[in-house]
């Protein structure tokens, strides 16, 4: 008899450990897999986590191992889909754009559309006009978008495809009507990351609404959240914080409702995103707020090159970042920061004061995005805890130093240290040898959870394993608190596990913390 | 199928192809019809050039070779050679279940990747590439060989992947293998099955030329090929292959070695689950080696007991022996399956679209508890995939070959369904509509669904989908 049954069916999780499968891999391990003795692999296991090891894995300089980043044209999707009715459209090779989509529906859970101009071989030396004329002609009739938002995947790139004349020859082909929008960037996927495509999508869409257009300042504000997983739940709480403070807003590339759409019976492709009216008459504003300094650059630039007042911020999470983020929006609106908030400040402090003691001389280790690390880490420093190690593989030699020059600025953050450049199997030897009390950082931070032990506190970009996490916001005080909160848990969570072997370490197994 | 069903199903077909441009909509009636009994193959075309603009659901031939056919060869380092992205998104995502130390002795859940910079794309990336293998050997010793999966860049900039690859394999004396997927090459993953197996002909098979496995042989020695152990897939088959009397030698590739793919070639018989992804490799190893390859399907009761008596057929009376006695060993479990779950699923529909074999393979497994296919099609299948599922679907299902989202949309809006069998990029555009939805690619992190042991999951997992109170709730009651 199988131990299959219909009562409890077994499924990955049990079946696999009972006796006749067992017996059956261990059988195919000895008899055919050509496997080393398990004594060598556990002594190879154990010099992994050595500071030899350390060193030979820091000494590493072509291969990247489980890095913290992705490639352009994800950020650029990420950005495109921000406004009203836009399809973005990549064009290059069509495998690229299958991955883009389900990388972002196994984060948010929800359909993500985009489409592919398909390249193929000929495409790669003919060029690929062809495929842009047909593409954007099946798009446009097929998907009726308001706007088609063109990046470019790195075939494209490397064989030098021009955009700006491919889609003015599309239109003098007849394949969408002249005056329809089609911005575009160049999103090559071996410079940068992510966070540049996205800087170079938003800076595609605005140029496209912006240029050869006198500006007029009509006193708006305008706000750029950057590549952000929690955006679905940051728009709403962003929109929330200028509404209280009545002040006339535009959030650019706001993606919260196309990644939240509700189960209807109806599938909407379409929903929300800025209004592309709304896009244009930014040009107006009188100045643009950054979420996320790193990865927004070029788009500042090209924003404060237009006459408005530029503020970056890098992901402020917590009290002093959050402080600094609403007098931003306060000087430069003249509106009053309003009592209802300053209320919201007090309650993110009394929970802060409840808890400190139970986060106050904790270590941590944190990745992922390179300004949401900063404000992760200004965070932790004002909770009291440690941020020993912070990388950021996307991180440049710049934000190195100012990751370090915040880290050493606090009494916290003496003897931490900002990693740029890494990836996460240097942080695998980091925790080895350096030990800290908790991780920060995306599903792919389980790998290090199970080999070190370092409880992982999910946190970035993709969040695959979790569900919902991504319809919280992480900013504003209300932000803060969720983060707060999230951490808290997994230091609970952690000293109940610690705790709970009875009769022998079940005194500390406490039913109040 | 009620000549109703067959001229809705037309009329919908006449439909989705008037929302395309005239062109367009002339290339995409090739890739659309309604099956007709009796008929060869289903009538449509495939193997074909995506139509740009319209998403498809297609991926490329690095994910055909590095995400499907050499990835889950766990011991050896598979490099996505190339920008950073590639790696990224097919990392750890496609189930391929294996037992190894990660890091140490199997690498199946890491992205190694060369992380092609501007320079790189520049000057070439050729000394990075052998540096990368340097770092290999120094970081991770145990590993027993490396793949190095091209990324689209490769190809363009005339990187000499193979003179690097040869260099180092002497050097360091493990076997490397450059593959040539880039993802421009061909029309879908298909191409990448292709050029992997190819790369398993000349740089694993012809280096060994039948001569390793230091095991001694039997008459009853098998491998299992073409199934990438999604969820456990392979093991709940091997198992059953081994209650029959037969020794499985190997698996490719899922939780598979290269010391397994090696010792193939002294297999009496080769069992192929995944046709279009792994014929190629079978082919070659009979016209080099002799050996015989036979089709099987280990999805539901029926095709297994079916699947179990073919090969046992081709073997002596012991194993034909082995085989009814597997069969009668797991009817009482199947009995209890389809008492359970057919009450629950008789009579519903299904419509399926998805890729290698499963668009006619899982369609008996459907059966089994009383369910009937509306419709399906192939990502990328070929002619003879269309040929083979001629066996599987009734008259009148509807076919749909490389189908847009935007047909597939309408396809089931119109057909309505009880259940949608496709891919992440499909599950939830379906679940907002209201339908019951479960992904056919991953098993929806479930499995496995091979063999009798997965039988019960596949049916308790189709129940739960179908089942779930949440349909109910997707219109409000004031409304």
């Amino acid at each position: 008899m199988s131990s299959q049954n219909t009562a409890k069916v077994l499924d990955h999780f049990d079946l696999f450990r009972q006796p006749e499968y067992v017996e059956m891999l261990d059988n195919k391990k000895t008899c055919f897999e050509g496997g080393r003795p398990d004594d060598e692999v556990f002594k190879i296991a154990d010099w992994t986590r050595t500071m030899e090891y350390r060193e030979k894995n820091f000494a590493r300089e072509a291969l990247v191992v489980n890095p913290a980043k992705a490639c352009q044209p994800l950020g650029a999707i990420f950005a495109a889909l921000g406004f009203e009715k836009t399809l973005p459209f990549v064009h290059g090779s069509q495998g690229c754009v299958a991955y883009f989509r389900s990388h972002f529906s196994r984060h948010f859970k929800e359909p993500t559309s985009a489409v592919s101009s398909s390249m193929t071989e000929d495409a790669a030396v003919f060029g690929g006009l062809n495929n842009m004329v047909d593409g954007l002609a099946n798009s446009y009739s097929l998907y009726k978008p308001k706007m088609i938002a063109v990046s470019t995947t790195c075939m494209a790139e490397v064989i030098g495809d021009d955009l700006d004349s491919f889609i003015r020859t599309s239109k003098q082909k007849g394949s969408i009507p002249e005056a329809f929008d089609v911005p575009f960037a160049h999103t090559p996927s071996f410079v940068g990351s992510h966070i540049t495509g996205y800087d170079n999508m938003m800076k595609g869409i605005l140029t496209h609404f912006w240029e050869g257009k006198a500006r007029a300042d009509n006193g708006k504000i305008n706000f750029v959240g950057g590549f952000d997983g929690y955006t679905v739940g940051n728009m709403p709480e962003i929109r929330r914080i200028f509404d209280v403070m009545g002040v006339d807003a535009t959030l650019l590339g706001d993606n919260s409702d196309v990644w939240n759409t509700p189960t209807s019976g109806e599938f909407t492709m379409y929903d929300g995103g800025t209004k592309l009216e709304d896009a244009a008459d930014a040009l107006n504003a009188k100045g643009t707020i950054f979420m996320q300094h790193f990865g927004t650059e070029k788009t500042q630039e090209y924003v404060k090159s237009k006459g408005q007042e530029v503020v970056a911020f890098n992901h402020p999470v917590g009290v002093a970042g959050t402080d600094e983020f609403l007098m931003a929006i306060s000087r430069l609106s003249g509106k009053a920061i309003p009592a209802e908030l300053e209320k919201e400040r007090g309650r993110l402090v009394d929970a802060i004061a409840d808890s400190q003691a139970h986060i106050h001389g904790k270590k941590f280790a944190l990745y992922g995005d390179p300004s949401m690390v900063m404000g992760l880490a200004s965070f932790l420093m004002e909770l009291g805890a440690e941020p020993v190690h912070v990388l950021a593989t996307n991180g440049s030699k710049d934000w190195e130093a100012k990751m370090q020059a915040l880290l050493d600025a606090s009494p916290f953050g003496q003897g931490c240290k900002a990693w740029g450049g890494k990836d996460l199997w240097h942080m695998r030897s980091l925790l080895a040898t350096e030990p800290v009390d908790f991780l920060i950082g995306n599903t792919y931070g389980k790998y290090l959870e199970r080999d070190i032990g370092t409880p992982l506190i999910r946190i970035g970009f993709p969040v695959m394993d979790r569900h919902h996490h991504h319809r919280y916001p992480v900013w504003g005080y209300q932000g803060s608190l969720n983060v707060l909160v999230k951490i808290l848990d997994k230091i609970f969570d952690t000293m109940d596990a610690t705790t709970n072997v009875p009769g022998k370490t079940d005194y500390s197994y406490d039913i109040i913390r | 199928m009620t000549t109703d069903v067959k001229t809705r199903n037309q009329e919908l077909i006449q439909e989705v192809l008037s929302a395309y441009p005239e062109k367009s909509a002339k290339k995409r009636a090739k890739h659309l019809n309604v099956y007709e009994e009796g008929k060869p193959d289903c009538g449509v075309k495939s193997n074909i050039k995506s139509l740009p603009g319209v998403m498809t659901v297609r991926g490329c031939a690095y994910a055909g070779s590095k995400g499907v056919v050499w990835g889950p060869i766990k011991d050896m380092v598979h490099i996505s050679h190339g920008p950073v992205g590639c790696g990224q998104y097919s990392w750890a995502s496609r189930r391929n279940y294996f037992i190894g130390v990660t890091g140490v002795n199997a690498f199946g859940t890491m992205q190694f990747t060369s992380d092609f910079q501007e320079k790189d794309i520049v000057f070439g990336g050729d000394k990075k590439l052998d540096k990368v293998m340097d770092e290999i050997e120094a970081l991770f010793p145990l590993n027993n060989g490396i793949s190095v999966q091209s990324e689209c860049p490769i190809g363009l900039i005339g990187d000499d992947i193979e003179a690097v690859s040869k260099k180092k394999a002497k050097q360091i004396d493990k076997t490397i293998v450059p593959v040539r997927c880039e993802g421009f090459r061909g029309v879908s993953q298909s191409l990448g099955h292709h050029i992997a197996n190819d790369a398993v002909r000349d740089f694993v098979l012809d280096k060994v030329d039948g001569k390793a496995g230091e095991f001694v042989s039997t008459p009853y020695d098998v491998a299992i090929i073409g199934d990438y152990n999604i969820g456990g897939d392979a093991w709940s088959s091997r198992i059953l292959l081994e209650e029959m009397g037969l020794r499985v030698i190997a698996q490719w590739s899922g939780d598979g070695t290269l010391k397994e793919m090696e010792a193939t070639p002294k297999a009496k018989l080769n069992l192929i689950h995944c046709y279009r992804s792994m014929n190629y490799i079978c082919r070659h190893m009979e016209e080099k080696f002799g050996i015989p390859w036979h089709e099987y399907n280990f999805f539901g009761p029926t095709k297994i007991a079916e699947s179990l008596r073919a090969i046992a057929a081709l073997f002596d009376d012991t194993i034909q022996e082995g085989a009814e006695r597997v069969i009668a060993k797991y009817q009482p479990l199947v009995d209890a399956v389809v008492a359970k779950y057919k009450p629950r699923l008789g009579g519903k529909t299904v419509m399926l679209y998805v890729g290698g074999l499963r668009p006619r393979h899982v369609v008996g497994a459907y059966e089994d508890l009383g369910m009937e296919i509306a419709g399906t099609g192939y990502e990328f299948g070929h002619g003879d995939d269309y040929q083979r599922t001629t066996h599987y679907v009734k008259d009148g299902t509807l076919i749909y070959d490389d189908v847009t989202e935007f047909e597939l949309e309408k396809f089931v809006e119109a057909v309505k369904p009880d259940l949608v069998g496709s891919g992440i990029k499909e599950k939830y555009v379906f679940q907002k509509m209201g339908l019951p939805f479960r992904q056919m690619h991953s098993w929806d992190y479930s499995g496995p669904y091979h063999g009798y042991d997965g039988f019960a999951i596949f049916a308790r997992d189709m129940d739960m989908a179908i089942s779930s109170p949440v349909w109910g709730m997707t219109k409000a009651p004031w409304k």
